[in-house]
């Protein structure tokens, strides 16, 4: 085990997109039993000073293996194809056009029900991407194939985060 | 066996010995201390066995200073000088204190934040804070007869940086030695998990006299793992006596006209809050200028008048729920703490929220001390290996300002410590050779509204179109939480950094002012202590390092061996003198030279840990 390794070895996982989550968390429960600093408070600061780099690189690779949008990236990223999150020319027209209307409808929303609705209807979308980008990693090993499919992914989670803020004031 | 030889008689204690360190809740309305004794975690009484301090300090004319009952007992004769609830004043300046003109005191804008004018000069919160602090030290000294290694200090999770600096500032004035702040909360869950060797998630519902918290934390094996923490930072118990007393006026047709008049009505609200935790009615009495305000008041009357306060607890109860996207069901248990979690409507609306009661079974007023202490007793390296580890959490989000005064967050709130996040930034103008970067923490959009912790500036970047420049900024927040800011141009390689340490808290030239200023430790004893320190230090390390050889010694080459055997025979000769300095400069170059042995160490470490683990899976 060396602090340079890849996400999915240090946690002694299989590179695979769809994994066990509860072992995820508690394989980073053991880690850090581990490494944590706290665990060498009557040692040296030589140790100390090891232990936080373990102790970060061990946050840093659960937090992206936790998260499944930051997992397929990373896991795309692995197999040599990495992902520009600024590069949105490869986004299909379609795509963009329904992400106008989206705003719009989240901008014209004035009740909780209407926000919760196009809420349903995203969550749907976001299932499907999912799904999708489950079979191409998992299934067909072709990480390529679903980088377009994270692009929108990406979007949908951050127009998802819009929704929930909005909810918010529409509550309060 | 080479151990041995450490220990002279008549020398530096027993290595073996425990470090004895405290935990402390430093309250609004009142401190406490804990530690541990014989293997049980307890609260340290006074002289008189009085557990709890009331946090009031009193500077007389005559150049004394009272602190705990005796400044509680003079509270009515000399308001002005009779500093209580300094917590709420704590690295804040005047503008952030709306209600400063209802005070007794006189507060002036002084050195990093608002001073109290007193007959002995204008005191800082943090030198009254250091007062109460002082006292729990000796408390705990005199309780064990023996020096206080360090303690571990409580902090509401929502108390910002310059805050909790603050607070660090003060302990430092009274000789204590910080080993960690942490989060009430989450001292509370850690009383309650080890005491009930609990598993699970367990939500924390924390309503003091100021602030309300609430904390998520999942229990396992020993790993206590904040999830999240929200809260509202301007509501507490004393609103609910605020809301009381307007009742009690409006029904009387009475009004408060001075500050007095407030004062007292606030008292008698208070009193009748506390009387209806077990009585079902009472008398609200208060000596006004306008007349005497009496009015009878029920249950009923009391939780209808503080409704809205109980159903916004719950709503940031929801929120924290929402936010860490857990299901209600899934909390296994609810604690309360805080002396406010008493008003029988607070219990009530906790348990129909969640559909079962609350946990009570420890005193809310102690739970947050206790917890403390079995933090402070670990990270004194007196605990047994997994015993038990914290896994905390930043509370509030921290970013960089961006073009337009808005906020680019880099670390989200709650993201578990310690974390490393980097970011790439660029110039917006041509031949741009210098960035300021501004480091800011907050939730919300705009700078302004957050708190601005450090400044600093990237200089000497090469000139190159706008937007060519990559500068790599990242930030670091140790174990500790305190927070590094380092910016890199990518290109040229050019760097600044800065370790965060709060504008609104005191520099470090003001805290050497105030120690010299004779807070009770005459520089002979700072050195005799200063060199006490670095013995223990320097034996806990060589033993720790003898046996790392023992027991690792096979990762090192025979050269790398003898190095780090040269540092530790150097080590053992600077301990035996009396040079503090001599002393420290030989651990720190002890430290150094087992750095690589001890990177190659945590290796083994981990790797036979996963894989004794892969096989019992197996």
């Amino acid at each position: 085990m060396k602090i340079d390794d890849d996400d999915f070895t240090l946690f002694a996982l299989p590179r695979r997109f769809e994994i066990d989550t509860g072992a995820l968390a508690q394989r980073w429960r053991d880690l850090q039993a581990e490494v944590h600093p706290d665990r060498f408070a009557a040692e040296g600061a030589a140790a100390q000073r090891v232990a936080m780099q373990w102790a970060v690189r061990v946050n840093e690779a659960y937090r992206r293996l936790k998260d499944p949008l930051m997992r397929a990236t990373y896991l795309c990223e692995l197999a040599g194809h990495p992902l520009d999150p600024h590069d949105n020319h490869a986004m299909p027209p379609k795509f963009l056009a329904r992400q106008m209307a989206w705003h719009e409808a989240l901008n014209d929303a004035e009740s909780t029900d209407a926000v919760h609705a196009l809420d349903v209807e995203v969550a749907g979308l976001l299932q499907q991407l999912r799904a999708d980008v489950q079979v191409d990693i998992d299934q067909r090993r072709d990480a390529a194939a679903a980088v377009p499919k994270l692009r929108q992914w990406m979007f949908l989670a951050r127009l998802r985060e819009e929704i929930d803020r909005r909810l918010e004031a529409l509550e309060n | 066996m080479a151990l041995l030889q450490l220990s002279e008689p008549g020398q530096s204690p027993d290595p073996h010995s425990r470090r004895l360190a405290v935990g402390i809740d430093l309250g609004t309305t009142h401190s406490l201390v804990a530690a541990l004794r014989h293997g049980h975690v307890e609260s340290l009484g006074d002289d008189e066995g009085r557990v709890l301090l009331p946090s009031i300090v009193r500077y007389r004319e005559d150049g004394r200073v009272d602190i705990g009952p005796a400044a509680q007992a003079a509270q009515a004769d000399d308001p002005e000088h009779t500093i209580a609830s300094v917590k709420r004043l704590m690295g804040r300046k005047l503008a952030d204190l709306p209600d400063a003109g209802k005070l007794p005191y006189r507060l002036v804008d002084g050195a990093g934040m608002v001073h109290i004018e007193t007959p002995q000069g204008a005191k800082s919160p943090v030198e009254v804070s250091a007062q109460i602090l002082a006292t729990l030290r000796q408390r705990a000294e005199d309780s064990f007869d023996s020096d206080l290694f360090g303690a571990v200090i409580t902090v509401p999770a929502y108390f910002d940086d310059a805050q909790r600096q603050a607070t660090k500032d003060a302990a430092e004035l009274a000789g204590l030695k910080v080993l960690r702040l942490i989060n009430e909360p989450t001292a509370a869950a850690l009383a309650y998990g080890l005491d009930n060797g609990s598993e699970g998630l367990y939500l924390i519902y924390d309503l003091g006299g100021g602030t309300f918290d609430v904390s998520l934390l999942r229990l396992s094996r020993g790993v206590f793992e904040v999830v999240a923490t929200g809260g509202d930072s301007a509501l507490g118990g004393d609103d609910f006596d605020r809301a009381l007393s307007s009742w009690a006026l409006a029904r009387s047709g009475l009004a408060a006209e001075t500050p007095r008049d407030k004062q007292a009505v606030l008292s008698a609200a208070r009193t009748a809050k506390e009387a209806l935790t077990d009585a079902g009615a009472t008398e609200l009495r208060a000596a006004l200028s306008a007349g005497a305000l009496q009015v009878s008041v029920d249950r009923e009357s009391f939780d209808a008048a503080t409704r809205p306060l109980v159903e916004r607890t719950i709503g940031v109860m929801r929120k924290v729920l929402r936010d860490a996207r857990i299901d209600k069901d899934d909390v296994q248990g609810v604690v309360l703490v805080g002396g406010a979690t008493r008003m029988p409507s607070v219990r009530a609306a906790v348990r129909a929220h969640f559909g079962r009661p609350p946990l009570i079974n420890l005193d809310p007023d102690q739970v947050v001390a206790l917890g403390a202490a079995i933090q402070a007793n670990a990270l004194a390296g007196n605990s047994r290996d997994g015993e038990l580890l914290l896994l905390d959490v930043i509370p509030l989000s921290l970013g960089l300002e961006t073009m337009g005064g808005l906020v680019e967050r880099i670390i989200e709130r709650n993201t578990t410590i310690p974390v490393a996040k980097a970011q790439e930034f660029t110039t917006f103008k041509d031949g741009q050779t210098a960035m300021a970067i501004h480091v800011v923490q907050g939730e919300r959009e705009l700078v302004s509204d957050c708190r601005s912790l450090a400044r600093f500036e990237l200089r000497g970047i090469p000139p190159m179109t706008a937007g060519a420049a990559r500068i790599r900024v990242t930030f670091q927040v140790d174990a500790d939480g305190l927070l590094s800011v380092a910016a890199r141009e990518v290109t040229s390689g050019v760097e600044a950094a800065v370790v965060v340490k709060p504008s609104y808290g005191l520099s470090d030239g003001d805290v050497a002012r105030m120690l010299q200023e004779g807070f009770h430790t005459a520089e002979d004893d700072l050195r005799a202590r200063a060199l006490r320190e670095a013995q223990v230090d320097a034996e806990r390390l060589a033993l720790a390092t003898r046996s790392a050889l023992a027991g690792d010694g096979d990762l090192l080459s025979p050269d790398e061996r003898a190095g780090i055997e040269q540092h530790l025979a150097a080590l053992d000769a600077a301990r035996q003198g009396n040079d503090a300095g001599a002393v420290r400069n030989a651990l720190d170059a002890l430290a150094d030279s087992t750095e690589a042995f001890a990177a190659a160490r945590m290796n083994r470490s981990i790797r036979s840990a996963l894989t004794g683990r892969r096989v019992e899976e197996v």
